[in-house]
Parts: structure tokens; sequence; C-alpha cells
């Protein structure tokens, strides 16, 4: 449980050295509650209050890494249960399984996806991250062979290999040693030649249990065998289980301070209707899951998962801002119209999708009001004549547009006078006031 | 070592809605803990999930959500009946998208018959939403409640600029009220009370917090569905513990991940799933936010909804 500024105090030297660059330990205590300083800074604090603050000052949700080198994905160290408290800190990573009795053009196939995958939207590069290895037939040889052609074709994709028989996990696990794999099939049966399995070839261990008892269990007797960084499977498999097991989960971690459940969470989507697992997935995203595991990444299932995480890890704090500068709509021509509006993501995503349900090709110049929407950023004095006409000149639209009319929101119809003093030569329209009311304007200039 | 179950307790309760008349009524909402929290209380009844159809045909449909229904689309009662007895609709919503000044701008007297018509049409319960014009929707909207007396609908949308008639005409002849605002749990609220202080039973209202579609600002919708919830249920917060609407299919079959073309952008994959997915995944990810009631358009998405539905209840 994180302890208040006051408990950290009472375990620091008292001595107000100023040697960690604060003017007092009581200073220093306040930073290191609130997670703003490194203990390190202090370098009198003693052995016994390092230990008691190390444990308390350690994030409720242990961060891991998976994989290493440049696809690595950071899992856990989640603070908050709802993201309007505070942002969500690390993305489900999403990991197409393949079973070693898939045949082996499926496997191909489920390989060539993954590496493919990546798409840009927002700014952000998003892609399917890691590859978990199944031992569906329960045959060590079999699992072998998956493991190394997955190796070969995509060495440096994050691994997850799933088996619960310590001779055929032994030998696939070995593949991808010290590449910071994760061993995932840790029972109550066999915990112990998992971990140290884990141990030996430099990989996380996934317990799998059959209730929260039985993980927080689990999850000790990993501890115990000289594991730290675990991923944790509860055992829910369907959609009402896996929700009730995370929430407490994440629950009990971050609210209670349980350390035997401090852990990253792994579930199994698989559905024989894709659709559903496409739902699932977004329940895992929603709902607490580190790790959610597929059975296909389809593109069109991609780009549709890829954009709700995305949505669910923004930050709730800072609005999205989309960046400053002519987008092009359509095919926009020298005589298509020009709309300007504010950078705030949500006010873009509208009107560009009016635009868009326009089929009116149209240039939308978007500028940069620290993402704030027209009215606010009109009342905040960001959204000004003079800054407008300032930004229409340095975008270079002008020459690329054969008659300077600039549309304005109907919200600040109010600026069209001053505009027009501005920006010499231009002509100023006043659009419409909301954004649903933009196909038909569009659509009755370009009649 | 047991697992301590850190269950919360909650002291509100969202108030259970009942629409349709004879044998046919639904009920939504009731439950007394966050979306699908059945292991620390109770959740009595499922999302309810409504076919959208119009009084005009569909034109600025997309072809995807377009073609499930383009043998009976040219007609509001032929479409009604077909999502009814075809599709298994367990509510219709009925948009009267050709009353808008810019759509068709068709009379209050021309909704009305439409609305008789297909409430003669069905046994499903109706909902019944306007054009999303506020001033026109005052006229049209008081009409069609008059006109639906006696069938227990859901009426809306009121906004902040015209709520007063439209909620005293939803008072007068039984129906439910949606209550729209944009994006903001205190606008939200604000609107609950104004229209609450006309007379109008808080049990009857529905929250409308403004739907965004996935990719285009649903971390807002989300999460302000998400506050209304907590301030209803860990607050006791009575003015917020309305049901509340997802109006899922208008928001997203116009934007350009459900209409852009494979050869156009080959790296988004397969058009029709991509479609259909994404209505249904908006829908799913605003219902395990705190929706109770969605509209949606795509028969597969809403299959798909029902049995991720079925998981978890
Ligand atoms: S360095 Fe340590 S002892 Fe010195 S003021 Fe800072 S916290 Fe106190």
């Amino acid at each position: 449980m994180a302890l208040t500024g006051v408990e950290i105090f009472k375990l620091l030297p008292k001595t107000n050295c100023k040697k960690c660059g604060f003017p007092t330990c009581l200073a220093f205590a306040m930073q290191l509650a609130s997670r703003k300083v490194s203990l390190d800074a202090c370098p009198d604090v003693s052995d016994a209050a390092k230990a008691t603050l190390g444990e308390a000052s350690a994030p409720p949700i242990r961060p891991i890494t998976l994989g290493a080198g440049a696809k690595a994905v950071k899992l856990g160290e989640e603070t908050v249960l709802f993201r309007h408290e505070k942002k969500f800190v690390n993305p489900c990573a999403f990991a197409i399984g393949i079973k070693d009795t898939d045949d082996a053009a499926l496997q191909d196939k489920k390989i060539a996806e993954c590496l493919t995958s990546e798409i840009e939207r927002v700014g952000q590069k998003l892609k399917v991250d890691a590859i978990a290895i199944i031992n569906e037939s329960g045959d060590k040889g079999k699992f072998e062979t998956l493991a190394k052609k997955v190796a070969e074709k995509a060495g440096d994709v994050p691994a997850i290999v799933c088996s619960s028989n310590t001779d055929a996990a032994s030998a696939a696990l070995a593949v991808f040693k010290d590449k910071k794999a994760l061993l995932y099939g840790a029972t109550m049966a066999n915990v112990v030649e998992m971990a140290a399995l884990a141990k030996a070839n430099g990989a996380a261990l996934g317990v799998t249990a059959s209730n929260l008892d039985e993980l927080a269990d689990l999850t000790e007797k990993a501890k115990a065998a000289g594991i730290e960084d675990i991923v944790m499977d509860s055992g829910a498999k369907k959609a009402k289980d896996i929700l009730e097991h995370n929430t407490m989960i994440r629950r009990a971690a971050i609210k209670k301070g349980n350390k035997s459940v401090g852990f990253p969470i792994i579930n199994f989507m698989m559905r024989d209707d894709n659709m559903l697992e496409t739902l699932m997935i977004g329940l895992g995203i929603a709902k607490y899951s580190s790790i959610v595991v597929l059975s296909s990444a389809e593109k069109w299932k991609n780009l549709v998962t890829f954009t709700l995480r995305q949505n669910i890890y923004t930050d709730p704090q800072v609005p999205m801002q989309v960046q400053q500068k002519i987008y092009e709509i359509g095919t926009p021509a020298p005589n298509s119209p020009l709309i300007v509006t504010t950078n705030f993501s949500l006010t873009y995503f509208i009107v560009a999708g009016e635009v868009e349900n326009s089929k009116v090709s149209t240039w939308l110049a978007v500028m940069d009001c620290e993402g704030l929407s027209v009215l606010t950023a009109w009342a905040a004095g960001k959204f000004t004549a003079g800054k407008i006409a300032a930004f229409i000149k340095e975008s270079g639209i002008e020459d690329k547009i054969s008659n300077k009319e600039l549309i304005i929101p109907g919200y600040v119809a109010i600026l069209s006078g001053a505009l027009e003093e501005k920006l010499d030569g231009w002509k100023i329209t006043v659009g419409p006031r909301e954004a649903n009311a933009i196909p038909t304007y569009l659509k009755s200039r370009s009649a | 070592m047991a697992f301590t179950l850190p269950k919360e307790t909650y002291t509100g309760k969202v108030y259970p809605v009942t629409i349709g008349s004879g044998d046919k009524t639904v009920t939504f909402g009731g439950e007394n803990v966050l979306p699908f929290h059945s292991f620390e209380g109770t959740t009595p009844y499922r999302p309810l999930v409504a076919y959208e159809i119009m009084d005009v045909p569909p034109t600025e449909w997309p072809d995807k959500v377009k073609e499930p229904y383009a043998a009976v689309s040219d007609n509001p009662v032929k479409w009604a009946k077909y999502c009814e007895t075809e599709l298994k609709a367990k509510a219709i919503a009925l948009r009267l998208y050709g009353t808008h000044p810019d759509n068709g701008d068709k009379s209050a007297a021309d909704a009305v018959i439409v609305v008789k018509d297909v409430l003669a049409a069905i046994n499903v319960p109706l909902i019944i939403i306007g054009s999303n014009h506020a001033e026109k929707d005052t006229d049209v909207l008081v009409k069609v409640s008059e006109a639906a007396k006696g069938h227990t609908c859901i009426i809306g949308k009121a906004q902040e600029a015209n709520y007063k008639t439209i909620a005293a005409s939803a008072m007068a002849n039984g129906h439910m009220l949606i209550a729209m605002s944009e994006l903001d749990i205190n606008l939200s609220k604000q609107l609950n009370i104004m229209i609450t202080q006309l007379g109008f039973t808080k049990e009857k209202i529905i929250i409308d917090p403004m739907c965004s579609a996935l990719g285009y600002g649903l971390e807002y919708t989300y999460t302000v569905m998400e506050r209304i919830r907590l301030a209803a249920l860990t607050q006791n917060d009575t003015t917020m513990q309305q049901p509340m609407l997802g109006d899922v299919g208008m928001y997203v079959w116009k934007i350009k991940e459900v209409t852009a073309s494979e050869e156009t952008l080959p790296e988004w994959g397969a058009l029709t799933e991509r479609g259909i997915a994404w209505e249904a995944q908006t829908a799913a990810s605003l219902m395990l936010s705190g929706a109770e009631l969605l509209i949606m358009r795509h028969p597969e998405a809403v299959k798909a909804v029902e049995s991720f539905i079925d998981e978890l209840m």
C-alpha cells in the first residue's frame, strides 16, 4: 500500500541536510509520496527504511517488459480503475495465438498477419505485439518445431510460450532464451519446475489458476521460487467471469495493495465467431487485460481493435489534439472550398467526418488552438482574426487555391469583419454553426 | 491463501424503464451495480438493442448497411415489419429523418401518419426520434407523441433548446423521454434537473450524453457515461440514475472507416467486416461503460452485440 508523505518522512534521517536537492526531509518525502523523485537521491537513508519504502513505493501492478529490442512491449504499471482518474499507462498487448496443431500454411499465415499488421493512426504506430505459441498437441517435438519456425520468421517479435508440459515448454522456451519471452502454463502441479525454466531462460512466468484463491497461491509460490516477473491467468474464460476476475484483481491491487495479485493479466479471447472475438478483445482493452491472445489478426479486425485500444489509452486530462495543417478531404482542386477550424481532436473528427459525408472535396485548415473547441478557443483568445489570418498566410494555401474564400465556423461569425481586414483580398464566408449542417451546406454551394 | 474479494457496496440504483404495450413490453436498466457487475449486486435486465429505421429511404447510408434492407427500406412499415419478423428485433427506433428542413421538410402531419402506420404494423416497442433540428422537432415530436398515446414509446430527443414542449407532450401522452446533452456530465445533469422541474417523472427519462463513433471521440462518450454511472451508484445521485442511450448507428455509418473502399485503403482490410465490427465495437464499448439502450443498424452487428451480452449476463 502506498505510504503518505508523513509516513515516509518518519523513515527518513530527518537531518535536513539538503543532499537530495530538497530543503527539508519532509519536502523530499512529499515528492516521494507522489512518485516524482526516487529514494536514491537521499544518500543517508537506512537499509531498513529502504526495504520498507522500496516495497511501498513499488507500483501496485508490477511493470513487466515482454520481449527484447525495438519490438519489446511494456505491461502493467497501472494505477487507477477508471480512465477519468488518470491515464491508463501501458496499452493492452495483442498476441496472435498459433497452435502446434494448426497446419503449416495456417501457421505461416498467422506469422505473416502479425508481421504486416502495423498501421499508423493519428500519429501513432499500432500493431499486433506478440506471438503466442500454443502446445495444443501436448507433443514436445511438434511444439519445438513451431517455436523454431516462429523464431526464424519473426525472431524479434516478443514470444509467449504456452504449455503446461515441462518437457515441451523447456524445448520451446530454449529457442527464445534471453529474449524476455513469457513462459505461460505454470499450475499448482508444476510451478516449481516452470519457475526454474523461466529463470534459466530469462523469461517471465505466466501462471494459470482455476479461481482467484488459487491464483494468489500460485503467484506466492512463483515468488518463493525466485520469480519476480509474473503474468496471471485467473482461469476465467467467459466474458462474465473475465470481467469479474479482472475487476477484482485490479481493485485488490490498486485499492487494497494486495501484492499477491499485483501483476499484469493475460486473457485468452479466442472464439469461433470472429465478430464476437473482436468484442472480447474490446472487453480486455476496457477491463484491465494486459495481454489478450487472439486467434487471428485480419486487417479489418486489427483496425477496429487498435483504434479502441488507442481511444481507451489516451490521456483523459489532455485534450487530444491533431496536428496543425491543411488537411485534404477527398481530392480538393484549386476551386474547392476552404474551411477553417481548431485542432481539438473531437472538433476535427466531427468536422472532417461531416465534410467526408458531403462528398464535396474540401481543404480543411486545422489551426493549433491547444486542443480547444471552436467556442472555447475563441473565448480564450486563441482563435482570433489575427491568429487565423497569420495561420492562413503561413500555411501556403494561397498558392493552391484559385478563389480566396475562407469559410469560418458559424459560432465565430463575429470574426468575419476583422478577418476581412486582416486577410487582404479574401472573401470571408460564415459557415454553419453545427457540424451536422456541413453536408447540406457544402452540397448546396457546389450545386 | 484466500483472496479477499474487494467487493464494492453501491448506494444507488439505475431506474428500470419499461416500454411498449400489451404482452410485448420490454424493460431495461434496473441494475444497482456497474455494467454487468452481477457478482456484487443485481442486473435484472439485459441492455436493449433497437433496430433503426427511417421515414424516408436511407439514401445517405453507405451501401454495406443499405444492402440488408434493400427490399424493404422504401417503406417504413415494411421496414419495421421486416425487423420484427425476420431480424427478431426486440424494439424499433424510427428516426423521422425526412422532417428535417434540409432533408425534405416533411410535415408533422406526414410524420404522424408514418408513426401510426408503423405502430399498427408491429408488436414490439417503438422509439420515435426526430430529425435533430431543434425547432422542427418541437412541432413534429409533439404531434407524434399524441398520435402514439397508449403505446408507451420513447420520444426524443429533448435538448436544452427545446425540452419544454417535447417533455410536456411526452408527459401528457405517457411516454419516456430522451434527454440529450453534449458530452459533459454537468450539462447532462442540468438538463435532467430542468426536465424534472417541469413535473416530468425522473424515472421516465433516458440520458443521451451524446454518442461518438469508435475512433471519433468514443473515449469522451465512454468516460462521460462511466462518470454518470459512478455518480448514480456510488454517490446515490438521484438526478443521474436514468438508463443511458447509445445512438450508435448514425454516428458510425458515415465515417471513413466504414465507407472507404478496399481498393483505396487495402491496409484496412475487408469493408464488409470492417463496418459491422466498427458498429458492434462502438456499441459494446458503450455498454461496458454504461449504456443500456442501443440504436443500431446492421443486423450482423446487432447479432454480435447480442452474443456478447449473452456471454456477459
Ligand atoms: S538527503 Fe536525505 S537526510 Fe538529507 S535532507 Fe534529503 S531526505 Fe533528508
